[in-house]
């Protein structure tokens, strides 16, 4: 890759930058302005605060290389701690209320990261469900989480910064924004730096990482713990901005999955990646509502559809896994290039 | 992979060890053996402490032996070939130097402090490096962040400061990739620095994990098999880096090869591995006229029966 970016002559080699600051440019300029707020409730929300969890899973998985099953139990430890903090603590700023989230769900990564010192693969993934059930349980059995509600699904606080409310769709697509947009650059400060590369130096051979000095038990926690803020903050945002409700059903093993998915076809050790999977995980199955009842008519209800997105994503991921293991990220980078060399040549 | 490098090993014995015993030395290693300059720097030799030695090592699996009561001793500045027939039992005696295995019986001492089992995770602090028999680098990485993660175990500053590039990180990264660049430049690989590293072909990848190992400049390099699947001629460019790093960085080599000219060529002293018993221990000529040696391991090459019995355990 690296050898085929230097053929492209210098003038279409644009800097680094200039992609991201133009894409930020329309996010922030231009969608609030032309987005309907279907656009933003059903699509944009759930988008960015699952390509966050994504871009947390991928810290993990595609660049530390320890499988986790346990995305969404993360999600929902920041989501309710996150709620907690802004119900208990008095005058905390809602800011501050979403980086304890990120440090409570970073503290439950720890000590579920613990197995990963002794466990790999497979193993791992396995001993992460048990973050899953044991949070999911623990939320469920003590109402204390959830302000003793009968219910156990409790109303968001309305999200406000310094005395502005940002209640609606587009304001709270806004502060979603905001906070993905802040972590996904420190996540891809992290990977390019000295610690990033650690990580990668324990996936990809564990024994020499450990010969040339690098501490790898002190790694692979920082690493859960890292990616376990990130994805807390994503719960956050699920909850607060996309859900407006926090409840542990929504942060199932199904969920987990989900996140899994994402990293897998949008790309492992991309921070790109995972958005790239998100929008398919969002946009596919209202893709295929629509053409489905386009199609079939009343034929396609509820039921259908689940079962049918459920066999074709199913199906998508496999096809990742053998044509483009590299995911939608490496597919993406290829078409430009293809793109770049035939303008260049015409 | 590995098999398919093992395979290489064992293909290389019987292709090269006829030659040497033949004709002596193949040509290639006849120019550039220079047994003046070696023993020139060699520094101080017999008097020195030695850096490394293994008191009485046993190590078994499960019924194999792959090591009995094996000592060693390795001067400053030396280069210490092992050889021996595949499954002699030399990958396993740098895994219980470097920490990799645990040896059930004996005591390896470096620099005076002696371990029953050294601490992998200190061995670079200790001032050891070393590379593996089946290529250990890290393919996500580009050759010139492989080498500079030699340099991982210096690490002061925290990923925060990383992050927000405060404090140390910044001075720290420039420090490791202007060392990891120059080490780059001794190999003779600055014009691959940005290639990611498992795009390489195998010769070239072997002398990166050289390099990963010599950017810390080690006083300890340890070589499985440096030059394991390689052509002649990379094989002697290969002995000329070992060479130019002892004399360079007075780096103490103990190197594993299959190819007995290579060898003969490049080392200070050879011990001589069979069933993991040390069957001999001495300088080159001498190890050629070993008749013990010649029985075990390099009388095969000359004999076709003994070779075909040799590859059979090799399969071991
Ligand atoms: N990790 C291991 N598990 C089981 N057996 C091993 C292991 N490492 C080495 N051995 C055995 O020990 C013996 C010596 O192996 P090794 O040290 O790799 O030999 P060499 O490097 O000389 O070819 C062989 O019989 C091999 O099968
Ligand atoms: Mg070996």
């Amino acid at each position: 890759m690296t050898a085929m970016t230097s053929d492209v002559p210098p003038a279409l080699v644009l800097p680094k930058w200039i992609a991201p600051v133009l894409l930020l440019a329309f996010a922030y300029g231009v969608v609030p302005l032309i987005g309907s707020s279907y656009l933003f409730e059903a699509i944009l929300l759930p988008f960015l605060a699952l390509g966050l969890a994504g871009v947390g899973l991928n810290i993990l998985t595609g660049y530390a290389g320890q499988v986790s099953l346990g995305s969404a139990a993360f999600m929902a430890a920041g989501a309710f701690a996150a709620y907690n903090f802004n119900l208990r603590v008095e005058g905390l700023p809602l800011v501050g209320s979403i980086v304890l989230a990120g440090f409570v769900a970073a503290a439950i990564g720890i000590v579920f990261g613990l197995p990963s010192l002794r466990l790999r693969g497979f193993y791992l993934a396995v001993s992460t469900l048990a973050a899953q059930f044991f949070v999911q349980w623990a939320l469920t059995k003590f109402s204390w989480f959830s302000n003793n509600s009968a219910s156990g699904v409790i109303d968001a606080p309305r999200l406000s910064i310094a005395g502005f409310a940002l209640d609606g769709a587009v304001g709270r697509y806004l502060f979603a924004l905001t906070v993905v947009s802040i972590l996904t650059f420190l996540a891809y400060r992290l990977v390019s730096s000295q610690t990033g590369r650690n990580f990668i130096a324990i996936r990809d051979n564990e024994t020499a990482a450990r010969i040339i000095g690098i501490p790898v038990l002190k790694t692979k926690l920082l690493a859960f713990a890292i990616s376990s803020f990130i994805i807390g903050v994503a719960g956050v945002i699920w909850a607060f901005a996309y859900l407006r409700t926090v409840e542990p059903d929504g942060f199932d093993l199904d969920r987990s999955f989900q996140i899994l998915f994402i990293v897998i076809i949008g790309g492992l050790a991309s921070i790109r990646g995972a958005f790239f999977g998100a929008a398919l995980i969002v946009v596919f199955p209202l893709a295929l509502s629509r053409l489905g009842g386009f199609l079939l008519g009343d034929v396609f209800d509820s039921g259908v559809l689940d079962m049918s997105q459920r066999i074709v994503l199913g199906a998508l991921i496999i096809l990742f896994l053998i044509l483009e293991p590299d995911g939608l990220v490496a597919l993406w980078d290829r078409v430009r290039r293809r793109l770049l060399f035939a303008r260049q040549s015409t | 992979m590995p098999l398919a490098s093992y395979a290489l090993g064992v293909m290389e014995a019987s292709v090269y060890a006829p030659e040497v015993f033949a004709r002596g030395l193949p040509a290639s290693l006849r120019v550039e053996a220079q047994p003046e300059d070696r023993t020139t720097a060699v520094p101080a030799a017999d008097a020195a402490a030695p850096l490394l030695s293994l008191q009485g090592i046993g190590l078994s699996f499960g019924g194999v032996v792959a090591l009995a009561e094996i000592d060693l001793s390795v001067r400053p500045g030396e280069i210490r070939a092992i050889i021996g027939p595949n499954g002699a039992g030399k990958s396993s005696l740098i895994n219980v130097i470097s920490g990799v295995y645990r040896a059930d019986r004996g005591h390896v001492r470096l620099d005076g402090a002696s371990y029953a089992q050294v601490p992998t995770q200190r061995l670079a602090h200790l001032g050891v490096a070393r590379t593996f028999q089946n290529l250990a680098l890290f393919k996500g990485l580009s050759v010139l962040d492989n080498v500079a993660s030699g340099l991982a175990y210096k690490v002061r500053s925290n990923f925060a400061g990383q992050l927000l590039g405060i404090g140390r990180s910044r001075g720290e990264q420039r420090d490791f990739l202007s060392r990891a660049d120059q080490i780059l430049e001794f190999l003779d690989l600055t014009a691959i620095r940005h290639r990611l590293v498992g795009t390489l072909p195998y010769g070239l990848q072997k002398r990166v994990e050289l390099a990963r190992a010599l950017v810390a400049q080690p006083r300890l390099l340890l070589l499985d098999e440096p030059m394991a699947g390689m052509t002649a001629g990379e094989k002697s460019e290969m002995a000329a880096f070992v060479r130019a790093a002892r004399d360079r960085f007075a780096t103490t080599v103990v190197l594993i090869e299959h190819d007995v000219g290579v060898v003969m060529g490049l080392s200070d002293c050879i011990a001589v591995l069979d069933y993991g018993r040390k069957i001999a221990d001495a300088t080159p000529d001498e190890v050629r006229n070993d008749q013990r040696v010649i029985d075990a391991y390099l009388g095969v090459a000359s004999n076709d029966e003994a070779l075909s019995v040799n590859e059979g355990r090799a399969g071991i």
